[in-house]
């Protein structure tokens, strides 16, 4: 039952997916390991919330970090490329329905995506 | 400073381990660990565990998809309700107080622990039904004996169901596995290995939803969040490879008593506000 389109779009997915944690995760491994090569002593409190709605979690900010060998918006990158990973293979999940001419699936492919980019940069 | 990262670490590798082990993914271990053991606010527990379910999900996905066991199809119809749930359950999140959380997480650990034990129900050759076939919600998967064809049922109810899966995913910080197969295996009534693994292809997007959320709200502590979702990545990914050699039912009575000790201590922490 599964066509040919439906099975090279399964197998494009599993390629994205794949790369997609691959890279995040190797992006927070490397910005962990700065991040704990450059701690001294007592570590950030967790036990209570600051809840600072964090500018620091936009692009701008995480790449101005990265280029002054911040740790932390090492791993901010790395978050942001897990987070975007699932959205890229919902983004392409449309194209791929859109080439099938599968318009039911275009219109709800596309409320995901929406959703999704609606939570992303809606801060 | 680096002890507790390290003991982080390791308590985030055995939540990964044992969540794919059992099929219930590692944020229903590491919130409660984080917060009882480690004593770590609720809010940044419910962040780290949301950042590390989006990496095991898309891990594990990888074979699923490629094997031809998720469905690409039923997976992006339901993630219409579960997006919509878990962007309403991450702003819940903000409004509902943290012993409340708890008591939630709590009472959703219990139904996690009992769901585990059900048996999935007889597959039954599958009526006709329209809306289901406008939709497409069908499919096929490999089985011992060919492919073997499905389609779903009750529509409406699964993607209703769907929709509570998502707020409690965005509430919660966690995939919720358990409801999701909840609504595909019993009413929608798919194969039970269709639906364990569209659960989790669409647990990524789920939870990617709430994120965003999470991040404007500086939930996400990057020094907590890095050892977490390593920790949780590398133990699903061994879970997954364990799974084929060992026997599952001891480690399922095991992992289940461990669930309701952590569900039963998350609501009398939160009814006697000491989260």
């Amino acid at each position: 039952m599964a066509s040919e389109a439906d099975l090279k779009m399964d197998m494009a997915i599993s390629r994205m997916l794949r790369a997609g944690v691959s890279i995040a995760a190797f992006v927070v491994l490397a910005g962990w390991s700065l991040y704990l090569w450059q701690a001294h002593g007592v570590g950030p409190d967790y036990l209570h919330f600051h809840g600072v709605p964090s500018p620091a979690d936009r692009l701008t900010p995480v790449f101005e970090g990265i280029r002054h060998l911040d740790s932390s918006s090492i791993i901010r990158l790395g978050i942001l490329l897990l987070i975007a990973t699932p959205i890229m293979r919902v983004a392409f999940c449309v194209y791929s329905f859109a080439v099938q001419k599968d318009k039911v699936y275009v219109l709800i492919s596309s409320v995901v995506l929406t959703v999704l980019l609606y939570s992303f940069f809606r801060r | 400073m680096i002890e507790f990262s390290s003991a982080v670490l390791l308590t985030s590798f055995f939540a990964g381990l044992l969540g794919a082990l059992t099929g219930l993914g590692g944020g229903v271990v590491i919130v409660p660990a984080l917060a009882l053991l480690f004593h770590v606010d609720l809010r940044y527990a419910i962040g780290a565990s949301l950042i590390s379910v989006i990496a095991t999900s898309s891990g594990a996905a990888v074979a699923y998809v490629r094997e031809g066991f998720s469905n690409v199809r039923i997976g992006m119809f339901l993630e219409v309700a579960t997006t919509l749930g878990a962007v309403g359950g991450a702003y819940l999140a903000a409004r509902v107080s943290t012993p409340a959380i708890g008591i939630i997480f709590g009472v959703t650990l219990l139904y996690s622990a009992w769901s585990s034990f059900r048996e999935p129900p007889n597959e039954t050759p599958h009526p006709p039904n329209a809306l289901a076939e406008k939709l497409k919600l069908s499919g096929d998967y490999p089985a011992d004996n060919g492919r073997v064809a499905y389609l779903a049922q009750n529509v409406p109810a699964g993607f209703g169901i769907m929709f509570i899966a998502g707020i409690l995913s965005g509430l919660l910080g966690i995939g919720s596995g358990a409801v999701k197969v909840l609504a595909m295996d019993h009413a929608m009534k798919l194969p039970f290995k269709v639906s364990t693994t569209t659960s989790n292809f669409m647990i990524g997007v789920t939870a990617a939803a709430s994120a965003g959320i999470y991040l404007g709200r500086g939930y996400i502590a990057p020094g907590l969040v890095a050892p977490v979702m390593l920790g949780v990545l590398a133990g699903s990914l061994l879970g997954a490879r364990l799974l084929v050699r060992i026997r599952v039912p001891v480690l399922r009575v095991v992992f289940a008593v461990v669930i309701v000790a952590l569900g039963v201590e998350m609501i009398y922490s939160g009814a006697t506000g000491r989260l």
